[in-house]
């Protein structure tokens, strides 16, 4: 016989297979990319502009991209759960319209606000349910529900719809300072309360990390005796909601509601989950992330306005090849991990 | 057939189960009594997990009822069969590999304080959980980092920990080393003094004859019986479960044991020579011939796995240099290899190789297809006459190729992945574990297969966990113990099972 090893057999603790092989934090690294990317972006901002160091560069991502981020809160439940909703630009548009029409109808606004907010949750819990009895795909049920949403605010009014009740203008006008010098609106603290509500369930609450569980694998999950079917309805529900308030959100920013009004922002919302982390097969990603996400498109905007000889259409390049970044991170930090 | 004194706890009577074109279970009968471990027995396909998971409302029954506790019950799914008290390890791991250790045993119970989740004190109830079970694993660390068994491990802490009047274990140790499943059968004999009922589904008899009280047998998808363990010899276990005299399967035995002796002086296909990958398995050197059986002994977690990955290209050398037909190659990947003629059947059938949403046909036609190009569709017929004969070699069950594989059990499931590479005409073939958890019919048929194989000149490299299958058909046995190959040795004569459990208990023996 043959003796194939010459040395003497050690115990190296580094290849032994009863302990894990490598172990960084792993799940960290999208979102740290993420917001070292906000980083450079802002730090080239302060370097070639001049007044980009004012605080209300900061502030104003959020008012100006306080619809944005409240889809993106709800997307990012749905994404977690390893599914995807078409159809929050559409529910935009429907809420903005409907709630034009109602107020501009005379309805009282403390009905119409509840109202379209409902209206969007139940929405999103049609389509959730559809996706999980009747096994649909989520792409192809949402899409319906994207058909569905718009056709019923072009049939309500395709125009631009003016709305003028007290409330909403009172509102639409409302500043909260922050600190002496910068003030911020209404909508942009809604949007991060809600960020921060989402944040709160997704980590301490049950219902929290079943959504993460069903990501990782709806059947383990199933046979572990969680609820499936009330989560997987629950999160779309939650994405109904999220965009019904974003469309309220813009309505009062605006002041207006428009039956075109959201089109696409499906995209941008799934688009910021992606680069901020969220996994878009499910089961990994925060919340806060695609507040980063949300945060990146803006400061685009952002840079593209300062710039001021630059076209518009770079935000999408720019969001385009940021992508395709964060996907293969993804894929890379993932590979690494198993 | 002699029960114990007390009221059975589990009464399962004329249970149906029928899935399209096959009844999976047909008037079974089942009883649990309370402080017994009850072995459910039967051949691959015999309706073992599909008894389960009716029992654990995955399923819905086609007929006959249940009685828990002597009440009717209907069990609506795995929620309501945990609230029931019955807790259950299925036969994959199913967990989710995405989150913690900890949340993984958790999960749907987690401790809370006005409905937030109390993080520290699960982590904490975590670990002194999994620590009587002898496992020292960082909780908070996500399940994918730890290997199969490991996992296994922790869904078996989780449903145990789940205080439970019923216990199931699918095929538990099937992933486990011999330590391991040491430590679950004393965990389970603490659970039977507590009363606990257990039902366990293992293929190693050896465990069947030393955990289990009483067993029931099912073959086809019907009861043959239920009976005390100790009152049936090991033989007429195996009988009942296949049907057919013990004869028939040792005369494969024969077989195999006169193929074994043919001498290798055939022209060496592949030679490795101080190949190794850093943290994989230390650099080894191994010459295959044609028409030679190599076996890879060793525990789990040995390297075994990895060692094959090499040759095969999944996982690159980072020294050493490889040759095939005394041809120097890098393989880079998986094509490299296939392309002379080396193919591969993976341990993991579910994650490695299986598509459950193909057809049979579909699944064992795939790798001869990308041998030949996308380009170059196989004509149907052919495709037919290829998977039927293979379908009949391998008896595939059911015989149907036009069934999802998904729907096939286990072993079925690995027969269909070999069948896959064989028709590839490889050269070498290497199988991992093809035997692992599938049952004693099966697993002759398969090492038959590879001594008729191995006559008719194909290389193989044969690893596996069970020494006997290892000395039986390899002509040459290699050896490797912490990642590292420490002998190898001809597979004369003087060379048996502790031989082997020698070399592995403490190194190379010179
Ligand atoms: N989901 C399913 N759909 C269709 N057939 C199935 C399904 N699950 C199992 N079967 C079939 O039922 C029979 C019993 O399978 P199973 O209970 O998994 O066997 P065992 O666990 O004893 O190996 C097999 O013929 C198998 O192909
Ligand atoms: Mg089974």
């Amino acid at each position: 016989m043959t003796v194939m090893s010459p040395q003497p057999v050690t115990t190296d603790p580094a290849i032994n297979p009863r302990r894990r092989v490598y172990r960084p934090n792993t799940k960290y690294i999208p979102i740290l990319a993420t917001l070292a990317l906000l980083l450079v972006m802002y730090l080239g901002g302060l370097v070639n502009y001049e007044n980009f160091d004012q605080p209300s560069v900061v502030v104003n991502l959020f008012r100006d991209n306080a619809v944005l981020l409240a889809v993106a809160v709800g997307m990012t439940f749905v994404i977690l759960t390893g599914g995807i909703d078409l159809s929050v630009g559409a529910v935009i548009s429907l809420t903005t319209t409907l709630t034009a029409t109602l107020l501009q109808g005379g309805w009282p606004p403390l009905l119409v606000l509840p109202l379209v907010l409902i209206l969007g949750a139940l929405l999103g819990a049609g389509m959730g349910a559809v996706i999980h009895y009747f096994r649909v795909e989520p792409f192809i049920a949402t899409l319906a529900g994207l058909f569905l949403a718009r056709g019923l605010a072009l049939f309500i009014n395709q125009e631009s719809i003016p709305i003028r009740d007290e409330l909403w203008t009172t509102l639409s006008d409302m500043r909260i300072p922050l600190g002496e010098t910068t003030k911020t609106t209404l909508t942009a603290i809604v949007a991060l309360v809600a960020v921060l509500i989402a944040a709160a369930v997704l980590a301490w609450t049950r219902f929290g990390r079943n959504v993460y569980a069903i990501g990782g694998s709806a059947d383990s999950a199933l046979l572990m005796g969680l609820p499936v079917a009330r989560t997987r309805i629950a999160v779309y529900t939650i994405s109904g909601f999220c965009a019904a308030l974003g469309g309220v959100l813009y309505t009062i920013n605006s002041t207006s509601g428009h039956a075109l009004q959201g089109t696409g922002t499906e995209l941008d919302a799934i688009a910021s989950c992606v680069i901020g982390g969220v996994l878009l097969t499910g089961g990994a990603g925060y919340v806060f992330g695609s507040l980063l996400g949300v945060m990146v498109f803006g400061l685009i905007t952002t840079i593209i306005n300062f710039q001021g000889d630059l076209n518009a259409a770079w935000t999408r390049i720019v969001v385009g090849v940021l992508l395709f970044g964060f996907i293969v991170l993804q894929r890379l930090v993932t590979r690494r991990t198993r | 057939m002699g029960e114990p004194a007390t009221d059975p706890v589990l009464e399962m009577t004329g249970i149906r189960k029928v899935f399209p074109g096959v009844v999976a279970l047909d008037g079974v009968d089942f009883r649990l009594y309370p402080g017994e471990v009850h072995a459910l027995m039967g051949e691959n396909g015999a309706g073992k997990s599909t008894l389960i998971k009716v029992l654990t409302g995955v399923y819905e029954i086609d007929g006959g009822d249940i009685r828990l506790g002597g009440e009717q019950v209907r069990i609506a799914g795995p929620l309501a069969a945990q609230k029931a008290g019955i807790s259950t390890v299925y036969q994959e791991v199913n967990l989710c590999t995405n989150l913690t250790v900890a949340e993984n045993i958790f999960i749907g119970r987690e401790p809370r304080a006005f409905g937030k989740i109390r993080w520290g004190v699960m982590r904490k109830r975590a670990a002194e959980l999994l620590k009587r079970l002898d496992l020292d694993l960082d909780v908070s660390a996500p399940l994918s980092t730890y290997s199969l068994a490991i996992q296994q491990m922790v869904a078996i802490a989780r449903a145990v920990d789940i205080s439970a009047r019923v216990l199931i274990l699918d095929e538990p140790t099937s992933s486990l080393d011999a330590s391991e499943v040491e430590q679950l059968f004393r965990v389970m004999r603490r659970l039977k003094d507590d009363g606990v009922a257990i039902l366990f589904v293992s293929h190693f008899l050896d465990q069947i004859y030393e955990i289990s009280d009483r067993l029931t047998v099912l073959r086809n998808g019907q009861l043959i019986g239920e009976y005390r363990t100790a009152e049936l010899p090991q033989v007429q276990l195996v009988e009942k479960m296949i049907g057919k005299e013990l004869a028939t399967l040792e005369s494969l035995e024969d077989k195999a044991q006169r193929s074994r002796t043919r001498s290798a002086t055939a022209a060496p296909i592949l030679q490795a020579k101080g190949i190794g990958r850093t943290g994989a398995i230390a650099p080894f050197d191994l010459t295959i011939h044609e028409g030679e059986v190599v076996g890879l002994a060793g525990l789990l977690g040995s390297g075994r796995t990895e060692l094959a990955r090499l040759l095969f290209g999944a996982d690159k050398a980072d020294q050493g240099e490889l040759s095939i037909d005394g041809k120097p190659v890098t393989l880079r990947d998986p094509q490299m290899a296939m392309k002379r003629g080396i193919a591969f059947s993976s341990e993991n059938r579910r994650t490695e190789g299986i598509i459950g949403d193909l057809s049979v046909r579909e699944n064992i036609i795939l790798a001869l297809q990308a041998a030949r190009g996308w380009t170059r569709p196989i004509p149907r017929r052919k495709q037919d006459e290829i998977v039927d004969k293979y379908v009949k070699a391998l008896s595939i069950r059911p015989a149907d190729p036009e069934r999802p594989v998904r729907n096939l059990s286990g072993g079925n499931q690995q027969k269909v992945l070999l069948a896959r590479w064989l028709i590839t005409e490889p050269r070498l073939l290497i199988i991992d574990e093809p035997t692992r958890g599938i049952d004693v019919g099966a697993k002759a048929e398969i090492q038959k297969l590879v001594a008729e194989l191995s006559d008719g000149g194909m290389a193989v490299l044969f690893v596996s966990a069970e020494l006997e299958e290892v000395l039986r058909l390899s002509h040459k046995i290699a050896v490797l113990r912490d990642r590292r190959l420490v002998e190898e040795l001809d597979n004369t004569a003087g060379v048996d099972a502790d031989r082997i459990m020698q070399t592995i208990a403490s190194g190379a023996t010179s």
